[in-house]
């Protein structure tokens, strides 16, 4: 039944819920007007909104310094394809635990979680040695497997989560009618999985997007993403906020983007079981 | 025609063909470098080398400390990733002492001239004879201030002053309703930063950071007179937010017209003294930098330098390129593009006999003086066993002093006082030096 | 109902995941453990391969360790509290009836989409520094002295930035928990003539404990391993020097990977603590 909103109610939330949401995005909203405003007009005191000379000159000039390009291309190739190399894995894994638990299948789920606690820096040295030895320093494919395995237990988690809230009976009755395993999992499972795949895939390549560490040390040119990118533009000598501003919204744009785009899908899996 | 003669003429013909396509091959090398003004100016001018030779750059331009997690990682390693690195003064002779790094002294260009490089900043760079790195710009630190706040204070500034001028000169600038303070100094935690400042400054205070058998001195009175003047000086006379000040943000305070003193780097005094950037261009003035009366300055040196890791696969386009960079060819190529005011400064002795960039560079003369004066072998009053002035030339020195660093940043920041921190310096840097073995 | 064939069948889907997890943790793992037990300094050329326990000796007795561990629980906590705290809120906030629901919920979730670096710079500069930074600007305007966050509050500075970052997965998550809040039992409640706060308090809480604990956990997991933020603001100084910037420094500040091995070590083996402790919490609620 519908409960009595009035309009002053209404109206009430709607003006505290964008006050606060527009508070909470500020820092990015400030970030871009700054991105079009001369070094000066950056940091003129009182600052200035929105009334001021717009220019592009502070992305000339970041284009005109870096690949962004290749910098871009790296970030896509790099958080797609650690998300799908992770799907593959995870897939097969949480269907697994999902409707055949054995005894061990929590143990074994949140052994997978406690390999995320490793600490990076710790494991630098061998790492790089280990990369070096195979010749795959500053190479795509060994950030798509590193972040892979980095945001595997998470895939897992949201996928086992997922899955479990799928009936069993539906199984069972295409069991009945003789699916294969293969099958089962192809036509029946998948269909009712994609929302939850959806929004695995999301969040792990909005995960794999943003990772600061790794993407900067295993990496120079070839491989080089946009969090090594932005490592040019932070604190050079003299006026440096707006060409770091624009350099920044060059680094989050696309992903914010397809975030916006994508948002009712990635909402609607993200709850890694929170809720029954 | 035989055999003899057929075998001879395929000999030279294949041994023409090879010799041109070594030629005509064009060479990718890799150079990482700081996100400096120099530097970045320098990326922009590269490409006339690469269409010289036909070679071409890869530019891995990063923020200095992401650049020193990326270059240590790979040199300790043996990584090979770079075929050109910018180091400073301190790496150069640690890792030159490694064998991780190729001699310079043979297969530069022939005009490179080394025997034009300043006798103060080569010997830096040099280990034993060998040259381990090409300076690129070098520099000292000094007094540079605003000529009309001196005035306005009614004070002159002399051409050497003292610490504690420096020190009733800005209490005397300092104008806090109208945002300037008398002095700018670093107080960003790091060895590259305050450290800097402070082991320079210590020096002439008569403190030094080991004594002859490496006992830490941080509990010295000369330490103690150092790190106190410093800190009363800053409170006084400091800006707001001065223990998160390094090079950059003072420099950009500097240009704003937001301090009457501002004691840093000599490679500064170009960057306030260009219109385009700075809003007190035509009224700063320079000094060298102070002193207590005990014979020593505290001035340092230092020297962004390009060197090429022997992990490297193409050293020799490698030379060629460093010699093309930190040749007086590139000198030229700058002074013709940007201004003679603009050229990378402090590395050789020919600058400073052009008449045409002492006339475009009012500081020409001070930034020698200051170069010249420092003695990174002698660098403290008292007698040390190690070479370095804002530094000490020991591979643990890095780790000990950026932790030092913070505790003087903390004590800047008023979160402890001037004896914790040295009390905590000193037990740091003990414990430290014992597991180093020393 | 399994069969032996279907658990036979589920051994070999969980395998791959398991064996590359098992090689990620183990391999290098491994030899963290045996540069642990070195004396290994790359810039002196040391390398001796058994010192015995001297390193994890001292690493663990050095004045910076205790202290770091205290830092980093108190990062986690504080950021823990201000997510959760104001994911609650958020939720429920834009779960009521408005205008322009997706475009507040927009909003909310674009910090999420912001990489560390990115973030740790721009409020680092452009908000705390003192000089040029809004921060100041809003002090002065109201006539006050500016405030210097990043060295008299640096760790609070840190919390806001990183709390900045993941409220919107709080929040998120939440907000689908406090949708599955039936409305029936609210309108009951509202019967009843309980206060909104009761209402709150024992019936949304309770609700939403289990989002919570999910919340707690995989948050806590990504925050442990906290860096960028750090290395941008205040590379470590007054006071914000977690276990993890610990290690690092010793890794590769000092160049001493035998030392910096060993507290790698000692980091997993404290994070692993703090994760039986939460799984404990979390696999209980998971079961029910």
């Amino acid at each position: 039944m519908a409960r009595a909103i009035t309009p002053r109610k209404k109206i009430m939330w709607t003006a505290l819920a964008w006050g606060i949401g527009l508070l909470i995005f500020f820092p990015i909203m400030w970030t871009f007007l700054t991105s079009f405003k001369s070094e000066a007009t950056a940091i003129s005191d009182p600052p200035v909104w929105f009334i001021f000379d717009w220019t592009t000159e502070n992305y000339s000039a970041v284009l005109a310094r870096s690949n962004y390009p290749l910098a871009l291309t790296n970030s896509i190739v790099i958080a797609v394809g650690s998300t799908l190399l992770g799907i593959l894995i995870a897939v097969p894994a949480a269907w697994a635990m999902a409707f055949v638990p054995g005894k061990r299948t929590k143990d074994v789920l949140l052994w997978m979680l406690s390999t995320k606690m490793l600490p990076a820096v710790g494991v630098l040295y061998p790492l790089v040695l280990i990369a070096k030895y195979f010749g795959v320093m500053d190479s795509r494919i060994l950030l798509v497997v590193i972040l892979m395995l980095i945001n595997l237990p998470i895939i897992v988690w949201m996928l086992y989560t997922y899955f479990r809230e799928i009936p069993g009976e539906i199984l069972e009755a295409a069991r009945m009618d003789g699916a294969s395993l293969k099958n089962e999992i192809i036509y029946v499972l998948t269909p009712m999985a994609v929302p939850g795949i959806a929004s695995t895939i999301l969040l792990n390549i909005i995960l794999a997007w943003n990772e600061a560490f790794w993407t900067i040390l295993l990496t120079t040119v070839n491989a080089a993403p946009l969090t090594k990118f932005i490592a040019s533009f932070s604190a050079p000598e003299g006026l440096f906020y707006a060409k770091l501003s624009a350099a920044s919204i060059m680094a989050i744009a696309p992903i914010l983007i397809m975030g916006w785009f994508s948002q009712k899908q990635l909402v609607r899996g993200l709850t890694f079981g929170a809720v029954k | 025609m035989n055999t003899k003669q057929i075998l001879r003429g395929t000999t030279v013909g294949l041994g023409l063909m090879v010799g041109l396509a070594s030629a005509a091959m064009a060479e990718e090398i890799t150079i990482a470098t700081v996100n400096n003004g120099d530097m970045v100016r320098m990326q922009s001018l590269a490409p006339q080398w690469e269409q010289a030779t036909g070679n071409k750059i890869n530019w891995v331009v990063l923020e200095e400390n992401v650049l020193r997690q990326n270059v240590t990682t790979d040199i300790s390693t043996g990584g090979g990733q770079y075929d050109v690195m910018t180091i400073g003064t301190y790496e150069a002779p640690i890792w030159g002492a490694n064998d991780w790094l190729v001699s310079l002294n043979d297969g530069m260009a022939e005009d490179w001239d080394a025997d034009d490089l300043l006798p103060a900043i080569r010997g830096g760079l040099t280990v034993d004879g060998t040259l381990y790195a090409a300076p690129f710009y070098g520099e000292s630190s000094m007094v540079m201030y605003r000529t009309d706040l001196m005035e306005k204070a009614g004070l002159e500034m002399p051409e050497a002053p003292t610490w504690q001028f420096i020190r009733e000169a800005a209490a005397a600038m300092t104008d806090r309703d109208n945002d300037i303070n008398g002095i700018c100094a670093r107080g960003k935690a790091g060895w590259g930063e305050n450290m800097a400042f402070l082991s320079a400054m210590a020096n002439s205070f008569g403190a030094r950071w080991f004594d002859m058998d490496w006992n830490a001195q941080f509990d010295s009175p000369e330490w103690k007179e150092t790190l106190t003047f410093y800190l009363d000086m800053m409170n006084e006379s400091g800006p707001a937010g001065a223990a998160n000040n390094g090079f950059n943000e003072n420099l950009t305070l500097f240009q704003q017209g937001k301090c009457g003193m501002w004691i840093d780097a000599t490679v500064a005094a170009s960057f306030v003294t260009n219109p385009a950037d700075s809003t007190v261009a035509d009224k700063v003035g320079f000094a060298l930098a102070p002193d207590t009366g005990l014979g020593k300055r505290g001035n340092w040196l230092w020297a962004w330098s390009l060197a090429i890791p022997a992990s490297s696969e193409k050293v020799d386009v490698a030379k060629d390129f460093i010699s093309w960079a930190t040749g007086k060819g590139y000198t030229e190529l700058v002074a013709e593009n940007e201004g003679w005011a603009n050229v990378p400064p402090g590395t050789r002795t020919s600058l400073y006999e052009n008449q045409a960039y002492l006339d475009a560079a009012p500081f020409a003369e001070m930034t020698l003086k200051s170069i010249n004066s420092a003695d990174p072998q002698n660098p403290s009053v008292q007698e040390v066993p190690y070479t370095g002035i804002q530094f000490v030339a020991i591979p643990e020195f890095a780790g000990i002093a950026t932790q030092v660093g913070q505790l003087f940043s903390d004590a800047l920041a008023g979160n402890r006082s001037a004896d914790e921190a040295l009390n905590a310096a000193q037990e740091l840097t003990t414990e430290e030096m014992e597991a180093a073995g020393y | 109902m399994a069969t032996e064939h279907s658990k036979s069948s589920a051994r070999i889907m969980i395998a791959p995941a398991v064996f590359v997890l098992l090689v990620w943790m183990l391999v290098p793992l491994c030899m963290t453990l045996y540069f642990s037990f070195a004396d290994y300094r790359p810039l002196r050329a040391t390398f001796d391969a058994w010192i015995g326990f001297d390193n994890y000796v001292s690493f663990l007795t050095s004045s910076s360790f205790l202290s770091s561990v205290v830092t980093t629980l108190q990062m986690v906590a504080g950021i823990l509290v201000i997510t959760i705290g104001g994911g609650v809120m958020l939720a429920l906030l834009l779960d009521q009836p408005m205008f322009g629901q997706g475009i507040v919920r927009i909003l909310v979730i674009g910090p999420f989409f912001v990489m560390p670096t990115v973030s740790a710079l721009v409020w680092k500069n452009m908000f705390f520094n003192v000089d040029n930074g809004l921060f100041s600007y809003l002090f002065k305007f109201f006539g006050a002295q500016p405030y210097d966050f990043l060295s008299q509050a640096p760790l609070l500075s840190i919390i806001v930035i990183v709390a900045w970052q993941w409220l919107p997965f709080a929040t998120l998550i939440l907000l689908t928990a406090v949708q599955s809040l039936s409305s029936e039992q609210i309108e009951a409640a509202e019967m009843d003539g309980a206060s909104p706060l009761s209402r709150f308090w024992h019936i949304i809480l309770p609700h939403l404990s289990r989002a919570i604990t999910v919340v707690i956990l995989i948050q806590t997991i990504f925050l442990l391993s906290i860096f960028a933020e750090i290395f941008v603001t205040t590379n470590g100084a007054f006071g914000t020097r977690t276990l993890t910037y610990l290690v690092y420094q010793r890794v590769l500040e000092s160049q001493n990977i035998g030392l910096g091995s060993a507290g790698g070590i000692i980091a997993v083996i404290l994070a692993n603590i703090v994760a039986i402790f939460l799984m404990r919490i979390v696999g209980k609620n998971l079961d029910n």
